[in-house]
């Protein structure tokens, strides 16, 4: 069958999609990420780290077939094969989708590991989806992270709860406690930048973000229509028909799995042309 | 009060058509669970009897049982498939 995958040992890399503010991204951000590893054929599977709420499910597209969830394996009610949901798309993408019924405290260190450790097993990229916050949820999400992806609005207080979230990834994780190994790997991904407001001046642009978070970036998402149409239909954007916003998340996919893609922000390749033809005041 | 209600309605994309009828579906099982989400509380303990219940006969794990649902609008459907010691089924190597 697919004896030639099978004996290539899983890479096993825990990747967390972070925030602190909620509802910036980071769900949409999951769904797309987790397909377009899938997609460049690497075994993901994506977990949803909010508990009580489970969204990702409707963003994958995989509502109506929900059994087991992550909660009950953890409690040992069902088995991990068994919550696994197999992507219909995408045969080497599964969800493992959370708990609607459960509070965050279902969420146990030991649970959380003994699940990781054994997806890692068979999964090359272990994509986390976190809840808004830092109680918690957020931080069992983050806990075991080998990477972070934090999802960022340019807007004020997105930044101040990424450098916050920033500051958890290197105090309040297993690396961090752990002497002798490396730091989670932590990059700022960018979303709903509009290049319209960045030109007149209304939004920050990428460059005054970096600034303050002094983080690598992983990519820049534009605000688009595409995404709204991508959930209502159950798709990540990457899955559905090509879009900026499927093209943004793709590189950003890529260069996730170490290559080097050129970064293309729309709207931030002519510097202050607007401004100084219209000045930045009225 | 909008001028461009008309233009608008007729290229009311298709995808908010699905989004309504994904929710209208999903909703419809989890209120009928009782409690918030509770439809699918059930599942673990049905599918503890039925590996019990297979034991009486069948010698199998846990893990041979596996519980497979599809919700739809008109009707739902289960799946369970039982993967039985091959001394029971045809001996396929
Ligand atoms: N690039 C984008 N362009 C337009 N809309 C977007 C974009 N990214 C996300 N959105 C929209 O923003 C809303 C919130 O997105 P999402 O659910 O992914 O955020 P979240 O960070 O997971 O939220 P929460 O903190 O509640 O878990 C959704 O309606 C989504 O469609
Ligand atoms: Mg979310």
């Amino acid at each position: 069958m697919t004896a030639d995958l099978k004996e290539k040992p899983a890479l096993g890399r825990v990747i967390v999609i972070t925030s602190g503010k909620g509802g910036v991204g980071k769900t949409t951000s999951a769904a797309a990420i987790s397909a377009g590893l899938a997609k460049q054929g690497h075994r993901t599977v994506v977990i949803d780290f909010d508990v009580g709420l489970r969204n990702l499910d409707m963003t994958m597209g995989c509502e109506r077939r929900v059994v087991f969830d992550f909660i009950n394996v953890i409690q040992g009610d069902a088995r991990l094969k068994q919550a696994l949901i197999r992507d219909k798309r995408l045969e080497n993408l599964s969800i493992l989708p959370t708990s609607q019924t459960r509070d965050k405290d279902a969420l146990t260190k030991e649970g959380v590991e003994k699940v990781l450790d054994e997806l890692k097993q068979e999964f090359d990229y272990i994509i986390c989806d976190s809840p808004a916050g830092i109680e918690h949820g957020a931080q069992m999400a983050m806990y075991f992270a080998d990477e972070a992806v934090v999802v960022t609005n340019p807007e004020v207080s997105s930044v101040r709860d990424s450098d916050r979230v920033l500051g958890l990834l290197s105090s309040q994780t297993k690396r961090a406690e752990s002497e002798g190994a490396d730091a989670v790997k932590a990059q700022v991904l960018l979303t709903r930048h509009d290049p319209a407001r960045v030109e007149s001046g209304e939004m920050m642009n990428v460059e005054d973000v970096l600034e303050i978070l002094a983080v690598p970036l992983l990519g820049v998402i534009p605000e688009s229509q595409a995404i709204l149409r991508a959930s209502n239909i159950g798709t990540p954007v990457v899955l559905d028909q090509p879009s900026a916003a499927s093209k943004a998340y793709e590189d950003a996919v890529r260069r996730l799995t170490g290559e080097e893609v050129e970064m293309r922000i729309a709207g931030e390749r002519r510097p202050g042309l607007f401004h100084r033809l219209f000045g930045r005041a009225s | 009060m909008n001028l461009f209600g008309f233009a608008r309605k007729q290229r009311r994309a298709r995808s908010a058509e699905t989004a309504k009828d994904r929710l209208q579906i999903l909703l419809a099982h989890e209120r009928s669970g009782g409690g918030r989400g509770g439809e699918a509380d059930y599942l673990p303990m049905l599918q503890r009897d039925i590996v019990e219940a297979i034991r009486k006969y069948v010698s199998i794990g846990e893990t041979d049982v596996e519980v497979r649902m599809e919700r739809g609008e008109q009707m739902s459907s289960l799946e369970i498939n039982v993967e039985l010691p091959s001394e029971v089924g045809s001996k396929a190597g």
